[in-house]
């Protein structure tokens, strides 16, 4: 019996001397004293690996050319970037790996809120800042005051497309088609609703679904007899491909819209015809005429040979607005850096002037886009906060 | 010194721990026993939620959510294996590969526990001493049971389960005990990879996680502890002892390299790194040889 038991502590004994190994392999990097090493987490592989990697060459881009024009107060930014297969679970462990082996002093990730919320307690526990590019879930940066974020939160979406919707459009009644199982429709439907009537606006019909469904004609038929000039549908594209072939085929004329769930190639290969016209709110276009936009497009295309897509622009501006941060910080210390994050104010970025507010979120403007057809979509306006 | 001993490394270790956890645990029913089960992440799972769950909102002690987790999923287990344990080889690696995917899929469904978003906030407890407790209590149970009766008749069922029903053994009866003790063991260490993460999201527990525990079965050798042990460590550990590869390289082949390892090691040993036997077996033999 106790021989047995042994047998069980030395097998322990033995492992643990075992996992000792990969470390005496000497992944560290020497910090130099030129150098400022940054750690960036992302899905390179995996089922969301061109969201990885799109950031990724965002980022890459940003550094190299802060590098090339002499790097920040004679310091050169340093990349670190570690795979984390789209798992929760590796995005933690590569964060852990990059604060307490690597020694950043701040870290860029991650496109996924799942993967951001993963690693965030641990960049929160070590007081290492953690810039998020596209998370959008609210609850990413509540985790603690060193996290922050560079794109809009979900709830603004909804605010964002009231505003078009009754200053744009000119609409007076609009109706609501939420999908009620979503995190992600519910808010947007919420902060939409609030304020389109603070606009003076009237949601004249409210119908819910649930993601998966297939059948809307009982909800489009009480729409229909509402009469709204517009239908706010905050859901995703396979639903809203299908909504909008039955509403067609009902002969619903109002506008439909929606937010960035909308943002597919199946979008049309789902709806057709009768998705062309349809406005959504989204992050970026390459469509806008704004000078930066043009800049930044022409200098991925240099160094990728390919047009930049949303996630590639807000890896950009996460790593331009860690930049700014550093610049200002006396000592690029994370304290420092967190501090300075904080306080960025206006600042000139791909997707918009970025405000970063105090509860860590970025205060931008959102672009309205209008469905041309397949993968093709026209630049409306862009909507401030 | 830095290097040897900090979070980093200490989280390595203790995923390693949770992995031995999963990877004995599941070599009782697929090593001893030869059923063939592929939804261990699912067990997991539910001691994983339960645990974070009870710690989060009713701040019970860790030891009481961990041991709530683990019979949570050994009352899953007796109820997917009671009828499924009757049936033979395939059918059983589809219904607990169904069950695996169905644990999934409900978890993406309750609100309560954040659904897709995940669930985030669970209080941190458990690491190094807890995990490695847990992982010895795994290793001393189920080495202790195979000496018993029990894992007399065990063998038995996976030796020929005509003879063994022959000899006056229930076969059903010990499978789904194989599987109840098994499935206990994946609960507790889920409610430890909870702990310690303080992260939970469904994806975690996929299709992909299950067969990862199967791997590290068959790798140290289908009815072999410290086969279980050492390939748990192996999946665990080679992955990240590759990541400065790819930082040096820039060059993202750590998978690559990671299956070739598997594949080579499964030519050059096809009953896996251990067979059947045990660390006390090969001293046996080292003892006898050079005596």
């Amino acid at each position: 019996m106790f021989k047995n038991l042994a047998l069980a502590l030395t097998a322990v004994i033995a492992l643990t001397s075992c996992t000792k190994k990969p470390s005496t392999d000497g992944t560290a990097t020497s910090s130099n004293a030129n150098e400022i090493l940054v750690g960036e987490y992302g899905s390179m592989t995996g089922s969301e690996a061109t969201f990885g990697i799109s950031t990724h060459e965002g980022i890459q881009l940003a550094f190299k050319q802060i590098n090339n024009t002499g790097g920040i107060n004679g310091k050169l930014l340093k990349l670190i970037s570690l795979d984390n297969q789209g798992k929760p679970e590796e995005a933690a462990t590569a964060v852990q790996k990059l604060i307490t082996q690597n020694k950043v002093v701040a870290v860029l990730g991650e496109v996924a809120s799942s993967r951001s919320l993963a690693a965030a307690p641990i960049a929160q526990q070590y007081k290492i800042p953690m810039v998020s590019p596209s998370s959008t879930n609210p609850k990413v940066t509540e985790v603690g005051d060193y996290i922050f974020r560079v794109c809009f939160i979900d709830p603004f979406q909804g605010t964002v497309m009231a505003k078009f919707a009754a200053e744009n459009l000119k609409a007076k009644k609009v109706a609501i088609m939420t999908d009620v199982k979503s995190d992600y429709s519910v808010g947007l439907a919420k902060f939409f609703k609030e304020k389109f009537e603070d606009l003076g606006g009237k949601v004249v019909s409210e119908q819910s679904y649930a993601s998966q469904d297939i059948d809307f004609k009982a909800q489009l038929t009480a729409i229909k007899a509402a009469k709204p000039d517009a239908i706010f549908i905050p859901g995703y594209y396979t639903e809203v491909g299908l909504i909008s072939r039955q509403a067609k085929g009902l002969g619903i004329k109002a506008a439909l819209l929606g937010g960035d769930g909308w943002d597919s190639s199946k979008l049309f290969e789902i709806g057709k015809e009768a998705i062309v016209g349809g406005y959504f709110s989204n992050h970026y276009t390459t469509e806008s005429k704004d000078k930066k936009v043009q800049e930044f497009i022409s200098a991925y295309k240099d160094a990728y040979n390919k047009v930049p897509d949303g996630l590639a622009a807000m890896g950009y501006d996460a790593a331009m607005v860690l930049v700014d941060a550093m610049k200002r910080a006396k000592e690029p210390t994370p304290e420092a850096i967190r501090d300075q994050l904080a306080t960025t104010k206006d600042f000139i970025a791909v997707t918009g002037k970025i405000t970063i507010d105090e509860k860590r979120n970025a205060t931008k403007p959102a672009v309205v886009v209008q469905v041309k057809g397949q993968d093709k979509y026209g630049y409306v306006t862009t909507i401030n906060p | 010194m830095d290097f040897l001993f900090n979070e980093y490394i200490l989280s390595m270790i203790v995923y390693c721990g949770v992995n031995i956890i999963l990877a004995v645990s599941l070599n009782l029913v697929n090593g001893f026993t030869g059923q063939f089960s592929i939804g261990h992440a699912g067990f997991m799972a539910i001691g994983a939620y339960l645990s974070a769950y009870l710690g989060m909102n009713f701040h019970t002690p860790f030891i009481l959510n961990t041991i709530l987790g683990g019979l949570a999923s050994a009352a899953a287990g007796y109820a997917v294996g009671l009828p499924s344990l009757r049936l033979k080889g395939d059918y059983l690696a589809i219904v607990t590969l169904g069950f695996g995917e169905i644990i999934r899929v409900v978890l993406l469904n309750i609100d309560a526990v954040g659904g897709a978003r995940g669930m985030y906030g669970i209080p941190k407890d458990g690491g190094f001493f807890w995990t490695y407790g847990w992982a010895v209590a795994t290793i001393f149970i189920i080495s202790q049971l195979m000496r018993s009766t029990h894992g007399r008749a065990f063998l038995a069922v996976r030796e020929d389960e005509i003879a063994a029903e022959a000899m006056g053994i229930n076969t059903t009866k010990y499978k789904v005990r194989a599987f109840v003790i098994s499935s206990f063991f994946a609960g507790i260490a889920g409610a430890l990879f909870a702990h310690y993460l303080c992260y939970l999201n469904p994806s975690s527990f996929g299709f992909m996680k299950s067969i990862d525990v199967v791997v590290m079965v068959v790798l140290g050798g289908m009815g072999s502890i410290t086969g279980s042990v050492i390939a748990a460590c192996i999946i665990t550990l080679l992955p990240e002892a590759l990541r400065p590869l790819q930082e040096i390289t820039k060059i993202d082949f750590r998978m690559v390299i990671y299956s070739l390892t598997l594949i080579i090691l499964m030519l050059t040993r096809p009953k896996g790194l251990f067979g059947n036997l045990e660390l006390s077996d090969l001293w046996k033999k080292y003892v006898k040889r050079h005596s």
